[in-house]
C-alpha cells in the first residue's frame, strides 16, 4: 500500500515519543544506578531505605493526601452547588480563571497574608485569639496548596455531575430515598470518575510541588520533589535524585493502576 | 427549600471570595506608596513605573512571549501531525497505547520532566539557556495540542476525505483544503493551550534554564525568595489583566464558532490546564 510513503509525515511526533517521552524515564532510571563519583552501585537505593529519606517519604504522601482529602471535601460541594446555578457556563468560567494565573503568584501572595502583619494575623488579633506563627510551618502548605489545587478538583467533579442524567436522581426521591441515601447511593458512585480524576490531579502535583515548601513552608515540609530539586541543583548528586524520581514514577504509576486507567480523565473530557 | 438554597449560595460566595482574595490582595497593594503589603498608606503608580523601568524584567518579558510563541506554534504543528498519525493507525490495543505514550507529559510531574530533560540536554550537549528552554517548552506542549486536535479529527466523516479523493484532489489538497479547515478548532484550541502552559511553566523551566536565561515564573521565584517587593505585586496585576483578557477574548471566539456547531462546554473545551 501507499502507507509508507505517507507514514513520513508522521516521523517528527514519533521521534517526539522516543526523544522525549521514553528517552527520559529510560535515562532517570539509569542515572539512579550511579553515585556522585560515576561508579555503578546500588548505593542510592540502599540510601533510600535508610530511615532519614523513608521518613521524608512518608510525610511527603501524608502531606499530599492532605491535600487531597481537604480539595475533595472543599470541591464536591462546591461542584454540586454549581451544577444548580443559572449562570453555570460562566461561573465554571470564573473556576477556571484563577488556575489561569501563575502558581508562583498566588503563593506570593500568601506571604503578605500570613505575614505577620498580615490581615489574617489582625484578624486573629482582634478576635482575641492573638498572633500566630501562620508561615513557614506544615499549616500554611497544606492550606495555599489546597488554594491552588481546589478549581483541579471542582473542574472534573463537575463535568462528572453534569453527566449524571436528573432522572435517576428523581427516580431515586420517588423511591423514598433520602437525600443523604440518594447520594450515597446514587449521586456519589456515579461521579465517582470524576472524583478519581481530580484526586490524580491533585495527588501526584502535590507529592512533587518544590515551590510551594521553599516560599511557603520553609524548609518544615519537605516533598520528594523538593528533595529531587535539592539533588539535581544543589548537591549535584543526580545520581540520588534520580533514585528519588524513580520512586516517584513507581508511585505514580501505581496510583494509576489502582485508579484504573492512564489518561483516561483525559480523553473522558471529549 | 429556601433556606438550603440560602446556605448553598453562601457557601459557594466563600468559595469564590477565598479564590480570588488573594488576587485581589496582590493587585491592592500594588498601589501602595507604604512599600509593603500590610499597611496601606497612600495611591502611587510608583510600582508600574519600577516595573517598566526595568529592563532586566522588560527583557526577561520578552523571552518569555517569544518561548512562548515559537514553542506553541512548533507544538501546535507536530501536534497536528501526531493528532493524524493517531487517528491512522487501525489498531485498538496500539492506538492506544500510543495515545497513552502521549499523556505521559501531562500526567508526569514538572520536577522530574524538569530533571530528567536536564539529563538529556547534558547527554546530548545542548548549552543551558535558551534552545534548552525552548525544546522543553516545545516538548511539554506537544501532547495538549494533540489531545485537542484528535478529537475534531475523529469527529470528521471519512466519507469527506473520500469524496474529496473521488473529486481528484491529491493529498496535499486533502490536507490543507479538507482535513486542516475541519478540525480548525482544534488547533486553535490546542495553540491557545501550548501558549498558557508555556506561559505558566516554571518547574521544567527551572531545571533547563542554566544561569543567565530566565523566564517571568524564574524571575518572579528569585524574587520572591528574596521577600516582598511591590513591583512583583505590580507585574502580577498586568499579568492578571493580560490573563483575562486572554481567557475572556478565547471564550468569546471559542463559544461564537460553537453556537454554529454545538452546545458549549467551556470546562471540557479549555481542559485542565496544570
Amino acid at each position: 500500500m501507499q502507507a509508507n510513503t505517507r507514514a513520513i509525515y508522521m516521523l517528527p511526533y514519533y521521534v517526539w515519543i522516543v526523544l522525549f517521552v521514553v528517552a527520559p524515564v529510560v535515562l532517570v532510571a539509569y542515572y539512579s544506578f550511579f553515585d556522585v563519583d560515576g561508579n555503578l552501585t546500588l548505593q542510592n537505593y540502599r540510601t533510600f531505605f535508610t530511615p532519614v529519606y523513608m521518613q521524608m517519604t512518608l510525610s511527603s504522601f501524608w502531606y499530599a493526601f492532605l491535600v487531597t482529602l481537604f480539595s475533595l471535601l472543599i470541591a464536591y460541594p462546591a461542584a454540586y452547588l454549581l451544577t444548580r446555578t443559572k449562570h453555570r457556563q460562566l461561573w465554571i468560567l470564573l473556576i477556571i480563571l484563577p488556575t489561569w494565573i501563575n502558581l508562583l503568584l498566588k503563593t506570593y501572595a500568601f506571604i503578605g497574608i500570613f505575614g505577620t502583619y498580615g490581615p489574617v494575623n489582625a484578624l486573629l488579633g482582634a478576635i482575641g485569639i492573638g498572633e500566630q506563627q501562620l508561615l513557614f510551618n506544615a499549616f500554611s502548605f497544606v492550606f495555599v496548596s489546597v488554594y491552588i489545587f481546589v478549581p483541579f478538583m471542582i473542574l472534573p467533579i463537575y463535568n462528572a455531575l453534569e453527566e449524571l442524567n436528573p432522572t435517576l436522581i428523581s427516580a431515586a426521591r420517588d423511591l423514598g430515598a433520602s437525600g443523604w441515601t440518594t447520594f450515597r447511593r446514587v449521586i456519589f458512585p456515579l461521579t465517582l470518575s470524576g472524583v478519581k480524576s481530580g484526586c490524580m490531579a491533585v495527588f501526584i502535583p502535590s507529592l512533587s510541588l518544590f515551590m510551594i515548601t521553599r516560599l511557603i513552608a520553609g524548609n518544615k515540609v519537605i516533598t520528594l520533589g523538593t528533595a529531587i530539586e535539592q539533588h539535581f541543583l544543589v548537591t549535584q548528586d543526580w545520581g540520588m535524585g534520580s533514585t528519588v524520581a524513580v520512586v516517584l514514577i513507581i508511585a505514580m504509576a501505581v496510583l494509576m493502576l489502582l485508579t484504573g486507567g492512564f489518561g483516561q480523565e483525559v480523553r473522558h473530557g471529549k | 427549600m429556601g433556606n438550603k438554597n440560602k446556605w448553598g449560595n453562601l457557601y459557594l460566595v466563600l468559595v469564590f471570595a477565598v479564590l480570588y482574595a488573594p488576587i485581589l490582595y496582590l493587585m491592592y497593594y500594588s498601589f501602595n506608596s507604604a512599600g509593603n503589603m500590610h499597611e496601606f498608606e497612600g495611591f502611587t503608580w510608583q510600582w508600574y513605573g519600577e516595573v517598566f523601568q526595568d529592563t532586566r524584567l522588560m527583557i526577561i518579558l520578552i523571552n518569555t512571549l517569544v518561548i512562548a510563541l515559537l514553542s506553541s506554534a512548533i507544538a501546535t504543528i507536530i501536534g497536528i501531525i501526531g493528532a493524524l498519525a493517531i487517528d491512522r493507525i487501525q489498531r485498538r490495543r496500539l492506538k492506544d497505547a500510543v495515545l497513552s505514550l502521549n499523556n505521559v507529559l501531562i500526567v508526569s510531574p514538572d520536577v522530574i520532566i524538569g530533571a530528567s530533560f536536564l539529563i538529556l540536554f547534558t547527554i546530548v550537549g545542548i548549552k543551558l539557556g535558551f534552545a534548552s528552554v525552548l525544546i522543553s517548552h516545545i516538548a511539554f506542549s506537544i501532547p495538549i495540542t494533540v489531545l485537542m486536535i484528535l478529537p475534531r479529527l475523529q469527529e470528521m466523516s471519512p466519507t469527506l476525505v473520500d469524496a474529496a479523493r473521488d473529486l481528484g484532489a491529491s493529498q496535499r489538497d486533502v490536507l490543507a483544503r479538507v482535513i486542516l479547515p475541519f478540525i480548525k478548532q482544534g488547533i486553535f484550541a490546542g495553540f491557545f493551550m501550548a501558549f498558557t502552559y508555556s506561559l505558566d511553566d516554571f518547574a521544567v523551566t527551572f531545571f533547563v534554564t542554566g544561569n543567565g536565561y530566565s523566564t517571568l515564573s524564574v524571575e518572579i521565584y528569585s524574587r520572591a525568595r528574596q521577600g516582598v517587593a511591590l513591583s512583583i505585586n505590580a507585574l502580577s496585576t498586568l499579568i492578571f489583566l493580560f490573563t483575562t483578557a486572554l481567557v475572556v477574548g478565547y471564550y468569546m471566539i471559542n463559544r461564537r464558532a460553537q453556537t454554529r456547531t454545538r452546545r458549549s462546554e467551556p470546562a471540557a473545551e479549555m481542559g485542565v490546564p496544570r
